[in-house]
């Protein structure tokens, strides 16, 4: 096995003996020297998990975090250099993790701090000018097609996720609600922002996100929720900068 | 091989490793600092707020991109994603320098996030230096290459670490990052004398020098073991070090690396000053 090879398996599995013919510099042995290397990794990589996930450390403690964090980063080590994206399969590993089953929300509030550091990275976009829907005649507007701001993100749960991550990161926010909720993420400028969407909502979103016009979106939305209110959410969306583009379809 | 001009255009002044939270601080008052240096790696998403930051920092400041993830050590072929977004990066930004370490951390498809130890052989020197040709060859200039801090040895390693590094540059063309708490840390360790490893070091091919904190351990004989820890001051015999450094190297660009608990940024400018001070009694 190359020296590479037996570092990489000791270092990720501490019940493994130390690789051979390693030295203290003076003749002797390292010793347990190669702990450093253990360390090192095992460290800095549940930090990575804690700066991604830091709602679920609150909710399960530190000591369990650094359980389920180094059970993770042994089975799923990075593949990649650039850390913000880690833990991209943390949430479906809370989901299967057995000490922590009986807390169902977990997952998708995982999901929902994934989708916050996703957003706080994503690309700029010029928000698009809200008079577009102003100017637009009122029987085109059906053939609306939105875009949405590349840094904005849905999520839908059957858990309040929303209420849970008040919960923990506001002071005197109120106890979560014992509902589903849906989530937009948003990033107005540089800060993204979790929001509750009303019912409807999340049904309008999907469809425009999968390029639907607004017409479709609109009957997504109604046949979810009769009470749907277009201009509620639209203002919100505008208020966030979370739309990038509107375009008029023209095929007939 | 690149051209063998010093790798880099950073002021021999003092530098420190930025941190966001001291953005205002630093846009409202530098002080001492008349450079930056960033994580090659932090700086790699599409957008938001630390690419604007970024952005507004190299208007004001020359910036020195250090990569903390290719893994220029490593065994197998380098990460072509990677130094796609390392070009991109040097692209866009055109920093004053670029930096890497002479260390490995993927192996397998695993990055494990720490600057992993090599032997130091003729094999190894020549996967370095096609590692080195290749990552200037991408970001079409040269690098400087940064001494690790050890804690253990290769039994089969056959030269020494100045040797090896000597050879790199002069083989590859790429500059070095001299890195004096990591000369101080290695030498405490594996017990050999530091002052000797800077005599055999290619002074002439250093373009920045390294300066940071260690804490404090003991190996299985109880002999300290230190490690290279960037969460607090620089110690007494490392600014020695440096003294001692830059008397036999002239100025050079000197950064003070702060990564964990780090400090309000008066304690920060406060080191950096503290680097001035040593660069002001050096003979230019």
């Amino acid at each position: 096995m190359s020296r590479q090879s037996e570092f990489r398996r000791a270092i990720l599995d501490p019940a493994r003996p130390v690789p051979p013919d390693l030295l203290d510099g003076r003749n002797g042995s390292a010793g347990w020297r190669f702990s450093v290397y253990r360390n090192n990794v095992t460290l800095s990589l549940t930090e990575a998990l804690e700066q991604t996930f830091p709602v679920i450390r609150k909710l399960i403690g530190p000591q369990a975090f650094a359980t389920v964090a180094g059970a993770y980063l042994r089975a799923h080590p990075p593949t990649s250099p650039v850390l913000s994206r880690y833990g991209a399969e943390f949430p479906d590993y809370l989901a299967r993790f057995k000490p922590l089953a009986q807390l169902g929300y977990l997952p998708d509030t995982a999901r929902l701090e994934r989708a916050l550091v996703d957003s706080y990275h994503a690309a700029d976009a010029t928000p698009v000018d809200p008079a577009i829907f102003a100017r637009t005649a009122p029987e085109d507007l059906p053939r609306l097609h939105l875009r949405l701001a590349p840094a904005a993100r849905l999520l839908c749960s059957p858990w309040p996720i929303h209420g849970i991550w008040r919960f923990n990161t506001e002071e005197g926010a109120p106890q979560p609600p014992h509902h589903a909720q849906d989530v937009l993420v948003t990033r107005p400028e540089y800060d993204p922002l979790p929001r509750l969407l009303p019912p409807g909502g999340a049904a309008f979103l999907a469809a425009i996100a999968a390029d639907a016009p607004l017409g479709t979106a609109m009957d997504r939305a109604t046949e979810t929720s009769p009470d749907f209110d277009l201009s509620t959410l639209l203002g919100l969306l505008l208020q966030d900068n979370a739309i990038a583009d509107a375009t008029l379809d023209m095929a007939p | 091989m690149l051209d063998r001009t010093p790798a880099n255009t950073l002021p021999h002044a003092p530098g420190v490793g930025y941190k966001p939270q001291h953005y205002n601080a630093i846009m409202a008052d530098p002080g001492p600092v008349r450079w930056l240096e960033v994580h090659a790696e932090n700086y790699m998403g599409a957008g938001g707020r630390p690419i604007a930051q970024l952005r507004h920092l190299a208007e004001r400041f020359p910036v020195s991109v250090h990569g903390v993830g290719l893994s220029i050590g490593g065994e197998g072929r380098l990460d072509p994603d990677h130094l796609a977004r390392l070009r991109h990066l040097c692209d866009w930004l055109q920093p004053a320098s670029f930096s890497e370490h002479l260390a490995w951390s993927t192996h397998d498809r695993a990055f494990l996030n720490d600057l992993l130890p090599l032997p130091y052989t003729d094999a190894t020197l020549t996967r370095v230096a096609d590692h080195i040709d290749e990552l200037q060859e991408a970001i079409a200039r040269p690098m400087l290459l940064e001494n690790p801090s050890s804690y253990l040895a290769f039994a089969e390693s056959t030269l020494e670490e100045t040797d090896f590094l000597a050879e790199i540059s002069r083989r590859t063309g790429c500059g070095l990052l001299l890195d004096v708490n990591n000369v101080f840390v290695s030498a405490t360790n594996l017990g050999f004398s530091p002052q000797g490893y800077i005599d055999a070091f290619p002074l002439d091919r250093v373009g920045e020098i390294h300066l940071a904190g260690h804490d404090t351990d003991e190996d299985d004989h109880g002999r300290p073991l230190l490690i290279d820890s960037h969460g607090r001051e620089v110690d007494e015999p490392v600014w020695a070090l440096l003294d001692y450094t830059l008397a036999r190297s002239g100025p050079r660009a000197t950064l003070i690396e702060w990564d964990n608990d780090v400090p309000d940024w008066p304690a920060l400018a406060g080191e950096a000053t503290r680097a001035a001070t040593a660069l002001t009694k050096v003979p230019a």
